[in-house]
């Protein structure tokens, strides 16, 4: 699955979600003063420099001293507070505007947990669990439908971050936060860990699908199901019983299956997602095959051990992967 | 009348002291402008291993997906260069400034403490080889870094023992906590100076500015230094012993680290910042041949700054998921540090206002900073404003801000103090010549590396990412920042070679070769042992001018 | 070189001694340090998941707190009496100093003893059990320190080389001392009054 150029551009000034307006527009007005202030005072300094240059016939004499002005110390101090002042009224409203914003009942709930190195994603009231890629409706102006998060982290501290959605708020083990988006247009939209958490860090990358009300409601249903337990193919089905038996199912879920393993992400609907490895590489055959075979080749570091499979068991289990949509 | 001539005895060794006994009397020595040289020397070797460092992470992400070095590798680069620059370069080297000036500039002959002066510089330079020896040791297991790689801000629980194998962060944790004594001995040790060694006359609001920014900076550093020292035996008892204070699993607070980082980490950046902002409050006055403009309300700023910065700290955790209350109340504190910071920006506009300025390669670097910190300045409001910041914590934008702090500012403040004191401390001038093109290079790579990560933090890129994707808009940004890197190495090779050359072959400096107004420029160049034949006796912030122009000195309208 | 003139001092300069303002500087960093061990106890109070609670461990610490108390009495004598040269009385105060400071760790050990041996807590329980051996043994660490200098002063009177021009030498020593006493009443505050 590509992706059209303007679509990867994550830019905080391209927002698609109320949280992420409110916060470009308090920007674009911070940097209008800020604008402002540089061309003031750097023209002064320019200003200065030019016109108070020494000349060479000045040698041997000093200038005025000027000790200092207390009307001069007064404005110049006044200014600056009161641009403070402006600013931070603006600051605190908006704040208020994000962080108190009330969850409608009919708010899409997602709980996000953040593990080294991939996004574990949980609807506990849709009954869906994924891993890496976040579906949400688009939320429409007269009846608005904003998703709201609780945001985990089973390991160390990351950081949820979509630029085009909102800004971002950090998974801290031990502590609970909550954030919301509400994207006024479909799209894919992409974002990343922003919190240091070790070798992997650059590539915990976040896929977020915003997509109509009824598209969205056909996507929930469809991760409900469990999966295929008998898959047609003979190629699949020795790679089901593979899967089965060896330690995938100690960190992998299969919804239907006795794999239940919470460690790993849930596989259930594998197919579904458009990349693997929390972004590192396309869903493909190939790439499944290959991180399959060792992960570390993808993504050094990375904390699922190559399982150490020949290649006909590696193909089995490939075709049986291919079979989870 | 004839001259008596003591005979000299036959047997008096009269030939120059051997390479070893010199090098003897500088590991032995107590005095405040060895130690001050020693410090600077120090820093600027790590300042130059930091920049290889530095070279190194904008060579990965010169281009998306490169592979110049491992994930872990770039880890580790980010996590030394960090730790590097501000403990082993930006602390030394201005704990070395002010160990050289602030006995001369006030007037009196060395530090309140000089064995405890050896022992923090020497305490320093351990704490910062125990750090570096750990690229000495071999691999951890399970893949664990050699050398530190948690980042300068080490966060719990990534420092936690379960997620940081192997010695690498107990060398971090142990080397800043060796380092930390140094900081902290230096700093009772200038302070104490300052208050009770001052010479005859020279009331606190007789002394220079850089003294009295000085005094502020080490009394920070007692409140600000001690909170990380503590923070990191915590750490250290967490992985050493199993205690739990941020281990996560046992009930522990990772955010507690945070705070607790913070309280050290944002007055730490003033304490960085302050010293180069005394070096401008000394060099653009002699530069524009008028006294600093408004000297009462700089002091009154500084003081301002010391206190405030000390309430600010939680603006690097605004994304943490604190109530709108706490952030509100550190957007405003931290809009309210701008104010003072502002003011003194103004003052220095103030100084060069009507006067008659010099453009030698001092002042360049002057003038340079305050276009820069003004640019620093404004993207950390910026940053103060915290639904702006949800989006810009954590990002090249960040970054961006303060290496304009700490380099467009400081480092070119620091450059700034060099060529300003070198005559005094070496009795030869550095090359004009040499200085403008280390100045103009300078000013190019500094603005080449930093000005674009600024849009790339804008599109989405964060910090400590060993690589990043194509397609993202952000191959330009980060080619251009890496291409500047190219001149910032030839700005800094210049400023070596001019540092070296002139050692010997520069012009002989006079005691006073910048016709400056502060004591010590009243000695030789370089000074004695001793600094002055006769402790002067003073009646203004300025005992030169007044000598110089007894007609019109400072003290008639003080 | 440039002559400065020796103008006329209008009034007696006199600056404050550097003994004790370098002491105090050095005071106001171990408080910074302190205070963060103080603020970790302070906010874990309660939050520990499993393991003994201070309730069930903790006794108010009364004998050490009174040898702590007393020995900053007995060293503010012993520096009053050198001041007036008393010698032999300022060596008997030190020493009492130096033997309630003794006391005060044998009844750290004692408690420590019984802490660990009978109610199996030590600094990797819980984090009660790091938070309290954390602070008080930062505490007891600076009452060694403490102690060190005051045994090396207590040799050298001894052997009778301390004199009363020492004596702001002493006085440095002691505002030590008086420092470490401050802070075990906060630890005891926090300790085993509040967090109790």
């Amino acid at each position: 699955m590509t992706l059209q150029a303007a679509d990867t551009i994550s830019s905080i000034f391209a927002p698609v979600s109320t949280p992420a307006a409110k916060e470009a527009d308090l920007a674009k007005m911070v940097l209008v003063l800020s604008a402002a202030v540089f061309v003031v005072v750097a023209g002064l300094i320019a200003y200065s420099v030019v016109r108070f240059r020494g000349r060479a016939g000045e040698q041997g004499t000093e200038p005025p001293q000027v000790y200092g002005s207390a009307q001069v110390e007064a404005a110049w101090t006044a200014v600056p507070v009161i641009i403070v002042i402006v600013l931070v009224l603006a600051t605190g409203r908006v704040i208020h505007e994000i962080q108190a914003a009330p969850q409608p009942p009919n708010a899409v709930e997602v709980t996000v947990v953040g593990r080294q190195w991939w996004w574990e994603i949980r609807y506990p009231k849709l009954g869906v669990v994924t891993a890496n890629e976040l579906h949400i409706p688009v939320s429409d102006s007269g009846v608005r439908q904003p998703t709201f998060l609780t945001l985990e982290s089973a390991d160390v501290a990351h950081s949820f971050w979509v630029p085009r959605l909102a800004g971002k708020t950090d998974l801290i083990p031990n502590k609970t936060n909550r954030m919301w988006v509400e994207p006024h247009e479909a799209g894919t939209f992409l974002g990343q860990c922003a919190e240091y958490c070790g070798t992997q860090h650059a590539h915990m990358l976040l896929r977020v699908v915003a997509e109509p009300p009824e598209q969205f409601a056909r996507w929930v249903e469809q991760q409900r199901q469990m999966a295929d337990t008998a898959p047609a193919d003979s190629g699949a089905a020795a790679g089901r019983r593979t899967f089965l038996k060896t330690a995938c199912i100690s960190c992998h879920t299969v919804a239907g299956t006795v794999a239940t393993g919470r460690y790993g992400p849930d596989l259930t609907h594998l197919m579904s997602r458009a990349t693997i490895g929390a972004g590192v590489a396309p869903n493909t055959r190939d790439r499944l095959r290959a991180w399959v075979r060792n992960p570390d080749d993808l993504k050094h570091g990375a904390l699922m051990p190559a399982m150490q499979l020949d290649d006909e068991q590696l193909d089995q289990l490939v075709n049986y992967l291919l079979t989870l949509r | 009348m004839t001259t008596t001539q003591f005979p000299i005895a036959a047997d008096t060794d009269e030939s120059a002291p051997s390479v070893f006994d010199r090098l003897h009397e500088w590991v032995v020595t107590v005095d405040h402008k060895q130690l001050g040289i020693m410090y600077i020397l120090f820093s600027l070797v790590f300042l130059v291993i930091g920049g290889i460092e530095a070279t190194m992470i904008r060579l990965q992400l010169a281009l998306p997906d490169n592979h110049v070095v491992s994930a872990q590798a770039f880890n580790t680069l980010f996590t030394m260069h960090g730790t590097t620059m501000v403990f082993l370069v930006g602390m030394p080297i201005l704990a070395g400034f002010a160990n050289y000036l602030i006995p001369l500039q006030i007037g009196t002959r060395d530090l309140a403490f000089p064995r405890l002066n050896a022992f923090a510089f020497w305490i320093t330079c351990f704490g910062g080889l125990l750090l570096y020896s750990s690229f000495l040791t071999a691999p951890a297991l399970f893949g664990g870094a050699p050398a530190p790689d948690v980042g300068w801000f080490g966060y719990a629980p990534l420092t936690e023992p379960t997620y940081s194998r192997g010695n690498a962060t107990d060398y971090w944790i142990i080397g800043l906590i060796i380092t930390g004594f140094g900081s902290i001995a230096g700093a009772v040790n200038i302070a104490t100076t300052i208050l009770t060694m001052r010479t005859k006359g020279m009331t606190l609001g007789r002394m220079p500015l850089f003294t009295w920014i000085t005094l502020v900076v080490q009394s920070m550093i007692l409140v600000a230094v001690s909170p990380l020292t503590a923070s990191l035996i915590l750490l250290l008892l967490d992985r050493s012993l199993g205690a739990h204070f941020f281990d996560t699993q046992a009930g522990g607070s990772a955010v507690l680290w945070q705070h607790f980082f913070w309280v050290f980490g944002h007055p730490e950046v003033y304490v960085l910042i302050l010293p180069g902002f005394g070096f401008l409050s000394e060099i653009i006055p002699v530069f524009s041949r008028k006294v600093i403009f408004g000297y009462p309300v700089m002091v009154a700023a500084t003081v301002a700054i010391g206190f405030i910065s000390l309430g600010v700290w939680a603006h690097h955790m605004f994304s943490v998921g604190m109530s709108p209350a706490a952030n509100t109340f550190f957007a405003v504190s931290t809009g309210l540090v701008a104010v003072p910071t502002g003011i003194k920006l103004f003052n220095w506009i103030g100084t060069m206002w009507g006067g008659r300025i010099q453009l030698k390669t001092p002042m360049l670097f002057a003038i340079a900073v305050l276009v820069q910190f003004l640019i620093a300045g404004i993207t950390g409001v910026m940053l103060s404003v915290a639904p702006f910041d949800w989006q810009l914590t954590d990002t090249y934008f960040v970054v961006a801000h303060f290496h304009f702090v700490l380099v467009g500012s400081l480092l070119f403040a620091i450059f700034a103090a060099v060529y300003y004191w070198y005559p005094k401390a070496t009795g030869r001038m550095l090359s004009e010549r040499l200085g403008k093109w280390h100045f103009w290079l300078f000013l190019i790579g500094f603005n080449l590396t930093f000005i674009p990560q600024h849009f790339a933090g804008m599109l989405g890129m964060p910090r400590r990412v060993y690589t990043f994707l194509p397609e993202r808009g952000l191959e330009i940004w980060n080619l251009v920042s890496s291409l500047g890197v190219a001149f910032q190495v030839a700005g800094v090779a210049c400023f070596a070679w001019n540092l070296i050359r002139s050692y010997r072959r520069g012009v002989v400096a006079a005691n006073d070769p910048w016709d400056a107004w502060t004591l010590e420029w009243a000695t030789s160049s370089p000074p004695p042992a001793y600094n002055f034949a006769q402790l002067p006796v003073v009646r203004s912030a300025r005992p030169l001018w007044d000598l110089k122009h007894p007609e019109d000195p400072d003290w008639h309208y003080e | 070189m440039t002559a400065i003139p020796m103008l006329q001092p209008t009034t007696p300069w006199t600056l404050p001694r550097r003994g004790p303002v370098g002491m105090l500087f050095f005071i106001l960093a171990e408080s910074a340090i302190f205070a963060v061990f103080v603020a970790a106890y302070l906010f874990y109070i309660g939050r520990s998941l499993s393991g003994p609670t201070p309730r069930e461990v903790l006794q108010f610490p009364v004998a050490m707190t009174l040898c702590l108390l007393s020995s900053s009495l007995t060293i503010h004598l012993a520096v009053r009496a050198l001041r007036s040269g008393a010698t032999g009385k300022f060596l008997r105060y030190w020493v009492a100093t130096i033997l309630l400071g003794a006391g005060f760790l044998a009844g750290t050990a004692r408690e420590w003893h019984e802490l660990i041996v009978e109610h199996h807590l030590t600094i990797s329980t819980n984090l009660f059990g790091s938070t309290y051996y954390a602070l008080v043994g930062l505490h007891a660490s600076h009452v060694i320190a403490g102690m060190t200098m005051l045994l090396i002063v207590a040799a050298l009177g001894l052997t009778g080389r301390v004199r009363p021009v020492h004596v702001e030498r002493t006085d440095v020593i002691s505002m030590y001392w008086h420092f470490v006493d401050v802070v075990w009443i906060v630890v005891v505050t926090v300790v085993y009054v509040i967090g109790r």
